[in-house]
């Protein structure tokens, strides 16, 4: 398959988390998110209770993906960082990797160029997580571990849509 | 590419809407999230023209049950089915799980549906898909209208394969449910198989 699925374990779970609590304090940031390229939120931290996060994900995986159309169309690889100023809140989201986003939202208890350099420190350890996940995702299909979804039956399929 | 999340025990998919423009994409999902329990779906978010045509995507997410203790949530998205809108319809299928195609049985509209059933194929293979790896059902919707297609016709004409097909009316919500339920089904069988 050319695009293994993602599969977050828990032990990798925790130390995202670490991380992004952490990002959060040392950048004074409001809120942070990580999302998968395809939209799907991954974690998050801070102040996240009065916000959208599944619609946020989708809308900021949209968002990367025109912008690197657009780079594509003007033959770069890729903005690496997109900033948005608003009255109150700005938007600073990055690519860790090439397949996780990373969104800190901040006001004017930060700055951007407080936010850029904690995120550039925390994408660094971030990268090196997920490199280590697909490299366990791997290594688990090749060992041909049993995906626990080979169990499910045709009527826990049914059972989905059952009112 | 679905995503698996064994730390908060979630299954999240992603199944795209695909067809030509005013097929009625938009349409199928707006009714699911009207019939839907608000406890189980999301915001529906579009990203639209003046006009209500799609301009990047609309966006559903859903909950169904709980599977072996892992939370199922899929992800609806339309592409946008204008034809100068290409560049958009690609991106929206990264990451596709399953696809519903949505022809228009208007017969004036059977060009249209065949241009888009192969641009799909086209944008799934510049992603590095192939359509018959990925799961997908086809809908014939409009059925109600009086200049309507024989479905015989039309699925000689896009069902070469054989897929699950449905007629539907999506305005009054005819078919909608069946089409949705057969692709979330086909999308899970996919993950029970593994990779
Ligand atoms: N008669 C009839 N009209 C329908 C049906 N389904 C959708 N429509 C109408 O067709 C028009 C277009 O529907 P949309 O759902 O916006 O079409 P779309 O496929 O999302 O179009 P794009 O966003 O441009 O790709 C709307 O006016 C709908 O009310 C149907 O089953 N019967
Ligand atoms: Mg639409």
């Amino acid at each position: 398959m050319a695009f293994p699925q993602l599969i977050m374990y828990e032990e990798e779970s925790q130390q995202i988390s670490t991380v992004l609590e952490r990002l959060v304090r040392e950048s004074n940031a409001k809120t942070i998110f990580l999302v998968d390229k395809n939209g799907q939120l991954i974690s998050s931290a801070g102040d996240v209770a009065r916000i959208d996060t599944t619609s946020l994900a989708s809308l900021t995986a949209g968002n990367i993906a025109a912008t690197g159309g657009l780079a594509k169309l003007l033959g770069e690889k890729e903005f690496s960082i997109l900033f948005h100023e608003g009255e109150k809140d700005n938007l600073h989201i990055s690519l860790i990797g090439s397949r996780v986003i990373l969104v800190v939202i901040f006001d004017e208890h930060s700055s951007l160029g407080l936010v850029r350099l904690r995120v550039k420190k925390a994408s660094g350890e971030l990268n090196a997580i997920f490199e280590g996940l697909i490299r366990k995702a791997e290594a688990a299909s090749s060992e041909g571990a049993e995906s626990p979804f080979a169990e499910i039956t045709d009527d826990d399929i049914e059972n989905l849509f059952g009112e | 590419m679905s995503f698996v999340n064994y730390s908060s025990r979630e299954i999240n998919t992603k199944i795209v809407y695909y067809g030509p423009g005013l097929c009625g994409k938009t349409t199928n999902l707006q009714h699911i999230f009207n019939k839907t329990n608000p406890q189980a779906r999301g915001k529906m978010i579009s990203l639209a023209t003046e006009t209500e045509r799609t301009l990047f995507f609309d966006f559903l997410p859903l909950s169904l049950g709980e599977i072996r203790g892992f939370k199922t949530r899929f992800h609806l998205y339309t592409v946008p089915g204008q034809v100068f809108y290409d560049a958009s319809r690609k991106l929206i299928l990264k990451g596709v799980d399953g696809l519903v195609f949505v022809a228009d049985s208007q017969v004036e509209r059977m060009e249209a549906n065949l241009e888009s059933f192969e641009n799909m194929k086209i944008n799934l293979k510049e992603q590095g898909y192939e359509l018959d790896r990925i799961p997908y059902v086809i809908q014939y919707n409009k059925r109600d209208l009086p200049n309507a297609a024989p479905v015989e016709e039309m699925r000689k004409l896009l069902n070469i394969k054989n897929v699950p097909d449905f007629e539907a009316v999506a305005r009054s919500g005819d078919g909608v449910f069946d089409t949705l339920k057969n692709i979330c089904r086909l999308v899970i069988v996919e993950l029970r198989k593994g990779k």
